[in-house]
């Protein structure tokens, strides 16, 4: 009998082992796999109930629709990843959108207007950095203000919507990329969305810089002493995310085919929300762009689930606000674990 | 002189005033209170009356950040504490009944202080960061107002629920006395019991304080559940103003507004040392200049860029960094001009 309860437990120990060993090593993976399992889970179960949720034209437009989102995620992640946090986002996107859209209508041409939209939010990103870097205030208060500098700029260039009849503009989002009909397609927004994640994991895994965003995060000090640049990085951090602020501001632009100096109030939150929720930890130090752009993903389905129900917009916020706590906590619970071990 | 110059409201006054002189050199009328039936108008008595609902809010907000924390779900909160009683009062039998509209008031402040609980549990035991603890209910709270509403923006006829914002009593608005009777209960509170002293401890030092005996949980726990039961107050007041629940723009932005005020007070965003006369006093401040900012003509839209200005002189002023530019700009100064005298 002695052997025959022996038997199993020794060929368990090993996979157990093989997990703990796993979760050890790659303990900020963790909560990626989460969200995926979540995102997963949720995929499987909406095509169970609804029965046509797996179509390519649905998971397409989850990748389309929220292509701005994934662009502003990418620039949150790497504010994120060194302890800030960006509030001015949404902003920055809605005062880009309106001064493209603006300059346009004015008869500036695409090559002109399309680059002045990057560096107007790249310099937004800029004062917010120099706030933070040179004047120790607080991420939270300098994007504050930014937010509000730029949501008032926004209406400074007009009260009301402009159309957008640009044809490049147009042109990011009309033309479908599609192999044959009834299969995915893309469109240049959407590629513009997927080439910035790359760049982003690129950049936050394989370079120095990204390395230094990991050492900030973890420890602003140690970073500090170990002679990393600190200050150029925190700096580049956020006019990396004001470039991403206003790239979202041209592809949202493209995708409405108008702006509204309204357009992204709450998108701040929305986009932190995809973060958390795709891994990363608000203290900093830990997280990838990979997470964020699930983090996305799954923010995106709950919005296709809920107008697949038919029911209130509202209990999009609800949900979001609901796993966004069970991710926290799950966040926390990890980290208190983490640090129990290496006590 | 010296001593005047250094006191920490020193600044905050000096802005409020220069804002009201501003103000009375551009439109003499600014300052003038008018007598009508034994009630006071003017432009003045509109910034006490208008000021109310960020007055509770801010209050509210002063203790959080006490703490070390941030309440970001307050204008949430706002939202649905106007949802709950505007939706009592809508579905009662007798919307003017003075009974109805203390149900309703007690409701809607009692599912606020519920949220604000909620939150503290979120902080103070779960040890979550406040920033994301309160932004969990920033993005539910609205859905949930939205759907006690129903979608749509609740109007009612109620005459002793208008009265809260809109009514006068002794000849002032009786929204300004909500403000004052919340300083008062606030400010014994924290100054004439410990609870003041134990709450910067707990901001300066967590840790230090728990190890010393404060109950840290507990007033942070505590500081969260006033910011929750206040900005209850706070949205009775706004629905009261416009007779309607509005999901979607009840409080919306008033917790940066908030915390614009408690920082223009002086109490800064690292915890600890408090000052809840700045935080009246930075209260009026944002209201003059919203007050000025629409007399100048500005669309309202256009008014966060002139916050946003603010917000950055005030922090840079607070700064420590510019301090110390300044103070050496100002001895070069003196030695150049010492110099040259001699």
């Amino acid at each position: 009998m002695s052997t025959l309860t022996a038997a199993p437990a020794a060929t368990a120990s090993p996979v157990i082992d093989l997990v703990r060993r796993f979760r050890s090593r790659h303990a900020s993976w963790i909560p990626v796999f989460a969200a995926l399992v979540i995102f997963v889970a949720m995929l499987v179960g909406a095509q169970a109930y609804f029965g046509n949720f797996l179509t390519p034209r649905v998971l397409s437009a989850l990748l389309l629709d929220n292509a701005y989102l994934l662009i502003l995620a990418v620039g949150m992640t790497f504010v994120i990843l060194t302890g800030g946090i960006d509030l001015s986002v949404g902003a920055v996107m809605a005062f880009t959108g309106m001064m493209g859209a603006s300059l346009l209508s004015q008869g500036f041409p695409t090559v002109v207007v399309v680059p002045v939209m990057i560096v107007l939010g790249a310099l937004l990103g800029l004062a917010v950095g120099v706030l933070v870097q040179f004047f120790d205030v607080q991420p939270f208060i300098a994007s504050l203000a930014a937010m509000f500098a730029a949501r008032g700029l926004a209406f400074m260039v007009s009260l009301s919507s402009i159309k957008v009849e640009d044809p490049a503009i147009l042109w990011l989002q009309s033309t479908r990329l599609q192999g044959a009909p009834g299969t995915f397609y893309l469109t240049p927004t959407g590629i513009l969305a997927l080439t910035v994640v790359l760049i982003g994991i690129l950049v936050l895994q394989y370079t120095r810089f990204g390395r230094t965003v990991y050492a900030i995060g973890g420890n602003e000090q140690s970073a500090r002493l170990m002679g990393l640049p600190v200050v150029r990085t925190k700096l580049l951090v956020y006019v990396i995310s004001g470039v991403c602020a206003g790239l979202a501001g041209v592809v949202f632009t493209a995708y409405t085919g108008a702006s509204y100096p309204l357009t992204g109030v709450g998108t701040e939150l929305d986009t932190i929300a995809a973060v958390v929720i795709g891994g990363t930890l608000l203290s900093g130090g830990s997280g990838f762009v990979l997470g964020s752009m699930i983090g996305v993903f799954v923010y995106g389905t709950i919005k296709t689930v809920i107008s697949f129900l038919g029911a209130e917009q509202s209990w999009t916020r609800i949900i979001i606000g609901v796993i966004l706590l069970v991710f926290v906590v799950m966040q926390r619970v990890i980290v208190a674990r983490t640090g129990a071990q290496r006590r | 002189m010296n001593a005047i110059l250094k006191h920490r409201l020193f600044w905050p006054v000096a802005a409020l005033l220069a804002l009201v002189v501003i103000n009375t050199i551009a439109r003499p009328s600014f300052i003038s209170i008018t007598v009508q039936n034994g009630q006071l108008y003017g432009p003045l008595i509109d910034i006490l009356r208008n000021s109310a609902p960020l007055m509770l809010v801010a209050l509210g907000m002063t203790l959080v950040i006490a703490t070390r924390g941030i309440d970001l779900s307050v204008g949430a909160i706002m939202a649905v504490s106007g949802a709950v009683a505007l939706t009592f009062i809508a579905g009662s039998d007798d919307p003017n009944g003075i009974p109805t509209v203390i149900i309703a008031v007690l409701l809607g402040v009692g599912v606020a202080l519920v949220l604000g609980v909620w939150n503290g549990f979120l902080v103070a035991v779960v040890g979550i960061q406040p920033i994301i603890a309160t932004l969990v209910l920033m993005l539910a709270g609205r859905g949930v107002a939205l759907l006690i509403t129903g979608g749509f923006i609740t109007t009612i006829n109620s005459e002793p629920y208008k009265f809260m914002a809109q009514g006068y009593m002794l000849g002032l608005p009786f929204a300004f006395y909500v403000s004052v009777i919340a300083i008062a209960v606030v400010a014994l509170l924290e100054r004439r019991t410990a609870l003041g002293v134990l709450t910067e401890a707990v901001g300066i030092n967590p840790e230090a304080s728990r190890l010393a005996g404060v109950r840290s949980r507990g007033i942070i726990w505590g500081a969260y559940a006033a910011s929750g039961l206040l900005a209850g107050m706070a949205g009775i007041l706004y629905s009261s103003n416009i007779m309607a629940a509005d999901a979607n723009a009840a409080g919306l932005y008033i917790e940066l507004d908030a915390i614009l005020a408690v920082v223009l007070g002086g109490t800064s965003l690292m915890g600890g040392k408090f000052s809840l006369a700045g935080t009246v006093v930075g209260v009026f401040t944002i209201q003059t200049l919203k007050s000025t900012i629409t007399f100048l003509g500005v669309p309202p839209a256009v008014s966060p860029l002139f916050l946003a200005v603010v917000v950055v002189v005030v922090v840079l002023v607070q700064s420590p960094r510019t301090r110390g530019h300044l103070l050496r700009l100002v001895r070069t100064v003196r030695t150049d001009s010492k110099a040259v005298a001699s």
